[in-house]
């Protein structure tokens, strides 16, 4: 196992189950008071309200409820759930357990995804080590009635299976496409139970709310985008890596921190998110400007944009699922807009009708894959006109 | 397939389905674990799978063709797939490819005529800081170079 990191919230001081003894002191309206108070957003990407989450699946009434772990980390230049699971099972699997209580939940499902099967052991030994401990199982640390278990459930290499509706029906056996909503995962989830559905990061952030309160969280960030954000970050820059800053991190501060040269674009969000020009390096990474669940991919001037916009498109042409038109043909099409260029063999016109069908794409798709799909395609040829419509095809770049 | 064999894939797979329970939901662990020894899922093994979970055949080779470390055509018994996602392309994940395909002698989408290697190529393995990065079977090996790849690969041999 890699050293310890430090880290402002996420990589600070915790010991394994102090956040879950905590949590079973309090009640459950105590736990999603504090949870409220530290208006923790989803780190995967969407951002919606921890909180508000877990209160609906509180309140519904059913047999069975479930927590689900999102461990299906496939975008392109994010790693950060690999360093948190490897590294810091104890607070990912502890906000599993603090969620379970207070949702009322019995059973928590990981969903891993297969590139990472090397892990499996290592997690399955470490629940095995918190069962013995009593921090998994029946009467959990003595509390009369509280019993909470987690299994781990293997993707099988599909994208789209991070889609939490997706992911659901991977989950019950049948292919990763996603549900039409509402329904809600909060009402009918897996198995058609109410479930809580989170990112890896956003458990690993819940045992810390609930040891150090809403309150302490708050402190870091902004206003819209509270407590800090693991990045990952890829690319032309010297020291790539995982980084925990607070939101409201400059563009070119975080370049600076990771020793990025000349760089010409940043993309946030990975595929599916934006690219960045040089112009606007000092933009903030935050929910209310440039809002990521993670990936940073740095670009230096050497670069073709081009040949980058190609391989995100290529990765959405393999992974969209399938099931809705504007996504399964928009791509393909996107892609052969890609290609024209490349050969120096398009029309403007052409070009502005497949912006066009971008934006179709991005209201129309049934699912975030399709509705980020054209994000990359749309912010690269806009930022980067003058380098990709230079008459030679886009290769001035290497 | 022989007589023989049907009957220990039948017991096979009745073993996975006791393990994992008979719910639809146990339909991709028992496919994974049949991938897993086989190297694919044999036609035999997926009316035996849908035979006992209660569901169609059909439904079990469209869960099978949806996604991508499953498959119904026999693969190699080392599967190496390497990341094609940006990061790793930037790192020079072409120069390993090349190389990997010239030692191997096919494509990627192929197996090698002795049924040791399949190569394919996979999107984003969440190694983008330490690429070129690939996966064989399930072990993961990053920072590539076109000899420390041919080397992992003959050390298979």
């Amino acid at each position: 196992m890699e050293k310890k990191r430090n880290g402002i919230l996420i990589f600070s001081e915790y010991s394994r189950g102090a956040g879950i003894k905590k949590a079973l002191e309090s009640s459950r309206e105590d736990i999603l008071f504090e949870l409220r108070e530290s208006n923790l957003r989803g780190r995967g990407g969407a951002g919606f309200p921890t909180a508000t989450k877990w209160t609906l699946v509180a309140a519904a009434s059913a047999d069975q409820k479930y927590v689900i772990c999102n461990a299906d980390e496939g975008e392109p230049g994010t790693f950060k759930d690999r360093v948190l699971l490897m590294e810091y099972p104890e607070l990912v699997f502890d906000g599993m357990v603090i969620a379970g209580y207070t949702i009322g939940a019995t059973k928590g499902i990981v969903y891993l995804r297969g590139e990472y099967e090397y892990m499996l052991k290592f997690l399955e030994d470490y629940l095995e080590q918190m069962r013995k401990d009593n921090l998994l199982g029946n009467n959990i640390l003595g509390k009369e009635g509280f019993n909470f278990d987690i299994t781990i459930r293997l993707g099988s290499g599909a994208y789209v299976c991070g889609e939490e509706t997706a992911l659901i029906e991977s989950l019950e056996g049948h292919r990763g496409e996603a549900r039409n909503r509402p329904p809600y995962p909060v009402n009918t989830g897996f198995l058609g139970k109410p479930t809580v559905v989170n990112n890896v990061e956003t458990l690993a952030s819940v045992p810390h709310i609930v040891t150090k309160g809403g309150n302490w969280f708050r402190k870091y960030g902004t206003d819209k985008s509270t407590g800090s954000k693991l990045f990952s970050v890829s690319g032309d820059c010297e020291k790539p890596g995982v980084y925990e800053l607070p939101w409201g991190t400059k563009i070119s501060e975080l370049l600076e921190l990771v020793g990025a040269k000349n760089t010409k674009a940043v993309q946030v969000g990975g595929a599916s998110g934006i690219c960045i020009p040089k112009s606007q390096f000092d933009r903030t990474l935050a929910y209310e400007d440039a809002a990521t669940g993670g990936s940073i991919i740095i670009f230096n001037e050497s670069r073709n944009m081009l040949h980058i916009l190609k391989n995100f498109m290529e990765f959405f042409v393999e992974e969209s699922c399938g099931q809705c038109t504007p996504c399964r043909i928009g791509n393909v099409k996107l892609l052969e807009g890609i290609e024209m260029i490349e050969k120096g063999n398009y029309t403007f016109a052409y070009i502005n009708n497949l912006k066009e069908l971008g934006r179709t794409m991005q209201v129309a798709s049934k699912c975030g894959l399709g509705q980020s799909s054209p994000n990359a395609f749309l912010s690269i040829l806009e930022n980067f006109k003058e380098e990709i419509f230079n008459g030679n095809g886009g290769q001035n770049g290497k | 397939m022989l007589v023989l064999e049907r009957n220990t894939l039948t017991e096979e797979i009745e073993k996975l389905v006791t393990k994992y329970g008979k719910e639809r939901s146990s339909l991709l662990p028992i496919l994974q674990d049949i991938q897993r020894k086989y190297k694919h899922i044999p036609d035999f093994a997926q009316q035996e799978i849908a035979r006992l979970l209660d569901i169609h055949p059909v439904e079990v080779y469209s869960v099978i063709s949806f996604y991508s470390f499953l498959s119904t055509e026999p693969k190699g018994r080392y599967i190496v797939r390497l990341c094609k996602t940006i990061s790793c392309d930037m790192q020079g994940k072409s120069a390993v490819a090349k190389a990997i395909q010239r030692e191997l002698g096919i494509n990627f989408g192929e197996t090698t005529k002795d049924k040791k290697f399949t190569l394919e190529y996979t999107n984003c393995l969440g190694m983008c800081d330490q690429g070129p990065a690939m996966i064989v079977n399930e072990r993961v090996y990053t920072k590539l170079t076109p000899e420390k790849a041919i080397q992992i690969l003959n050390e298979l041999k």
